[in-house]
């Protein structure tokens, strides 16, 4: 990336963390989720990209905002470094074991067992006295380096750890497209016996994809955890999985932009909704779905890409 | 042996109720390759049909034991037009596309419905206990049991015999395996496959529906139930192979002596043992037990 | 020196079927070999089975003398054997330079990189004097789902003969390509392969194509090889031109096709 790009996205970086520092509270803890939901969407475009749609982010999500939670009430952690190590790292184990299964699979299977794991993670912490059942519990306010703010100077520290997150990864998810990894998930879907007749393993880079979206995953549930200083297993149910595929769908695939975009517009079209329309949400959104299947399947960037001249990309 | 005979019973019990759920989505995949996400929908449509409908009969005082027949009844009309409704209105115009893109659309489908399902009947539950406890209890080797539980496996017998009838005796059930097997060749041959998929698509649903209008004396209606159905439906399935019946038949079992098993010994792990169990015969049978098979690609 | 390929008592069958029986067959560096017969008559099971695509019901296979039963086609391309098929298997929504890029980044570096650009200058180079010398340079930024058939042939060998295997099988490399581009494709083709001195095996239904090329021929018949030996003598062999070739070919009446200086493929 050339000097000068990386200089305007610093810029930029800069700008939308004191704009995001400026906002009304309510605001900017939207605004700090939906860059939570973004990050989980952008590891579920480097799937899609590979022609695997998961219907269970929600797993990792999940699991990342209970190690935040859990460090911060039973271990006392709660330096916001640590915990996103934690969280990362517990998550990849877990998709490493998952993944050496579900890897092996494709297209419905892949999508329905997906679903189905983070339904069973659902399962266990609905049961589970220990962590609260249905209520799930509190999570206390994270800390930066010794540094113990008050609760809303803690907002902000997740909201500027946010920023950073969204965009160094997303640089770095930037890159990973343009190498040779990112683009043998375009293989895989193209054509797997062709790759793997090239000597490439296709599970492989499956795996290797599947573990990414994990982590990005497991971010994004710690972020969520943190501001909104609360966890439930409903983070794990398959309607929060869906929001995520809804999202991918809306932005596309086209740019590591589009899921954090589209994140941010998802958030704001809901909250103005449940404030309209509370109980006919799931309703708006599958018409919705079926407008973006129908109309537009490379999603919202393909508009973008329209106006740049470009071909939009194949829709997943 | 007490407890041995209690999971065999409930195994049993469980098994015909998931054989029911899992036919009709096993049907509608193994003639038309869609997964329907929006089954649990349809099974929740049925459960609150039948249970309103039972409900308000039993207000006006009638005839006890046609309250059957009204749960029965309300769930199939239900299940069959709406059903024809979505086919018709939606699904015909999206035949061709990438499965997983008929997932999109059925997900889109079922998040639809359960905010209609919503809309029509609220978000109070629903009791219809009427049926279940009207036919009383039996007591066997000290332990009770519920005799609609064992009228469930009887309708669940009478509907494999119907479809397995149905696809093997029937002239519109053998154009249905002629599709199953290939539906390209199905068309070239002359088959009415649209009408073959609307059909097939009703049938599904209505059994679907049906399914969930049985369950509902056992248990309250509530918004959401047809959600988790379709995780264990979808593990059924891919057990016994996707678009095989019989494999459905044996999926249940297997699946739901499995359940039974965890539930009476270590309930927290009911659905990891399901999904361990399923994950076991996929490492033998990638496939499925009783897969149809695949043409070579290249 | 053990032969680049042999064969010994190779067999396949699908429950009653037999696709192949006793092939015992062995091949050496430099050669050409035709492969011909019928549809059904177990040419592409010989190939499937020896890329590793399906494995054989018995018998065994020996690349450079290490048996290569059980190994995927992955493992048996890295053990030097090149395939092409019979429709070209490209990813059909990449660009062409996309595509070879991608080969090139798994048959030749094979190291997964995840921050290293892939359209390098330096590599991008590297392939572009690929795609010249198989003279499909000027399609490199079309997606391969809009080029015509005889370009996505040669883009196919390419790809597969990146990694300079020492064995390549080349899967009716003139099937869907016009007839007056068949032997400038071949040409092309052949001249690529013998600058590699790669074993080559190809299977071919057009008997001109097969005679132009092929030092040697292994004619097939009902699952066996019903004859194995220099063209010539193959064809002009009675039995072999009543079951496979299907009428009394003229070897003296063979037109040769000279190359076009315009535009091809």
């Amino acid at each position: 990336m050339s000097k000068r790009s990386l200089a305007l996205l610093l810029i930029l970086g800069v700008a939308t963390l004191v704009g995001g520092l400026l906002l009304p509270n309510w605001m900017s803890y939207l605004f700090t989720i939906a860059m939570g939901k973004g990050l989980v969407v952008l590891g579920l475009v480097l799937l899609m990209r590979a022609g695997l749609v998961s219907f269970g982010q929600g797993l990792y999500y999940c699991l990342g905002a209970y190690v935040a939670g859990m460090l911060t009430q039973f271990a006392e952690v709660t330096d916001v470094l640590l915990i996103l190590l934690a969280s990362v790292s517990f998550s990849v184990v877990i998709a490493a074991i998952i993944g050496l299964l579900l890897c092996r699979y494709r297209e419905i299977f892949f999508a329905m067992f997906s679903m189905a794991f983070s339904m069973i993670l659902y399962g266990l912490l609905v049961r589970n006295q220990v962590l609260g059942s249905t209520d799930g519990f509190n999570v206390a306010n994270p800390s930066l380096l010794g540094w113990a703010p008050g609760p809303e100077g803690a907002s902000n520290l997740v909201l500027a750890v946010a920023v950073l997150l969204v965009f160094t990864l997303g640089i770095l998810a930037w890159r990973y497209l343009k190498s040779l990894s990112g683009y043998a998930g375009e293989a895989v879907r193209e054509n797997e016996i062709r790759l793997e007749y090239l000597g490439g393993s296709v599970f492989k880079i499956i795996y290797v994809k599947y573990i990414i979206a994990a982590g990005l995953a497991a971010i994004g549930g710690t972020v969520t955890a943190l501001v909104s200083g609360h966890v439930d297993p409903e983070m794990a149910y398959w309607t929060t999985s869906g929001e995520f595929v809804f999202i991918a769908l809306m932005g596309g695939t086209g740019h590591v932009a589009a899921p954090i975009i589209a994140a941010v517009l998802f958030e704001s079209l809901r909250t103005y909704a449940s404030a309209v329309a509370p109980y006919t949400w799931q309703m708006i959104l599958g018409f919705a779905l079926l407008a973006i299947i129908l109309f537009l399947p490379s999603g919202l960037w393909s508009l973008v890409e329209r106006f740049q001249n470009k071909k939009p990309r194949k829709a997943p | 042996m007490k407890q041995l005979l209690a999971i065999l019973v409930d195994g049993s019990v469980y098994a015909s109720w998931l054989f029911i759920i899992s036919a009709g989505l096993t049907l509608i995949y193994g003639v038309m390759r869609i997964l329907n996400m929006s089954h649990g929908s349809f099974y929740a449509l049925g459960a609150y049909s039948g249970a309103s409908m039972v409900g308000w009969y039993f207000s006006t005082g009638s005839v006890p034991w046609l309250s059957f027949v009204v749960l029965i009844g309300a769930a199939l009309a239900a299940g069959v037009t709406v059903g024809l409704l979505v086919e018709r209105g939606l699904l015909r115009f999206m035949y061709g596309r990438d499965e997983v893109v008929m997932i999109l659309v059925t997900y889109a489908v079922l998040l639809i419905m359960e905010d209609a399902i919503k809309l029509i009947w609220g978000v109070e539950p629903y009791f219809a206990y009427q049926p279940y406890t009207m036919l009383g209890r039996t007591k066997f080797m000290g332990l009770t049991f519920a005799n609609y539980d064992f009228m469930l496996i009887g309708v669940s017998i009478l509907i494999g015999l119907a479809l397995w009838y149905g696809l093997n005796r029937t002239r519109n059930g053998k154009l249905l395996r002629v599709i199953i097997h290939d539906r390209e060749i199905a068309g070239a041959l002359g088959i009415n496959v649209s009408k073959i998929f609307t059909i097939t698509f009703v049938i599904g649903a209505g059994i679907g529906a049906l399914a969930g209008a049985l369950t509902a004396p056992g248990l309250s209606v509530v918004p959401g139930m047809g959600i988790e159905v379709i995780v264990l439906a979808f593990a059924v399935v891919v057990i016994g192979g996707l678009g095989s019946i019989s494999g459905a038949l044996v999926g249940a079992l297997i699946v739901g002596m499995a359940r039974a098993t965890a539930v009476h010994l270590y309930p927290e792990v009911e659905l990891f043992v399901i999904y361990a169990v399923m994950g076991l015969v996929l490492a033998f049978r990638p496939q499925g037990l009783f897969a149809v098979a695949n043409a070579r690609k290249i | 020196m053990s032969a680049l390929l042999k064969t010994v008592n190779l067999e396949r069958t699908f429950g009653a079927v037999i696709a192949a029986t006793d092939i015992n067959i062995e091949i050496n560096s430099g050669e050409i070999v035709g492969v011909i017969g019928s549809n059904g008559a177990g040419k592409t099971t010989f190939i499937n089975m020896v890329t590793g695509y399906i494995q054989p019901s018995d018998g065994d296979i020996l690349v450079r003398g290490k048996s290569i039963i059980g190994k995927s086609p992955r493992e048996v391309s890295l053990a030097g054997v090149g395939r092409s098929f019979q429709i070209a298997q490209l990813f059909q929504e990449l660009t062409v330079l996309d595509n070879i890029l991608i080969a090139h980044g798994f048959s030749v570096d094979r190291k997964l990189n995840f921050l290293k650009p892939l359209r390098s200058a330096d590599k991008v180079g590297k392939v572009r004097s690929v795609l010249r010398e198989y003279e499909i340079e000027e399609y490199a930024n079309e997606v391969v789902s809009t080029l015509p058939q005889g370009v996505r042939k040669l883009l196919d060998i390419a790809m597969a003969m990146l990694s300079k295997p020492g064995l390549m099988l080349l899967d009716e490399p003139t099937s869907g390509v016009a007839v007056e581009d068949k032997f400038l494709l071949m040409d092309t083709v052949m001249a690529a392969i013998r600058k590699s001195n790669a074993a080559t095996l190809f299977v071919e239904h057009d008997m001109e194509v097969v005679l132009r090329y092929a030092d040697r021929v292994l004619a097939f018949y009902d699952g066996r090889v019903l004859a194995d030996g220099p063209t010539q003598k193959v064809l002009s062999d009675p039995k072999v031109q009543e079951l496979v070739v299907g009428h009394h070919l003229d070897l003296s009446d063979v037109k040769y096709a000279t190359k076009k200086d315009s535009d091809h493929a």
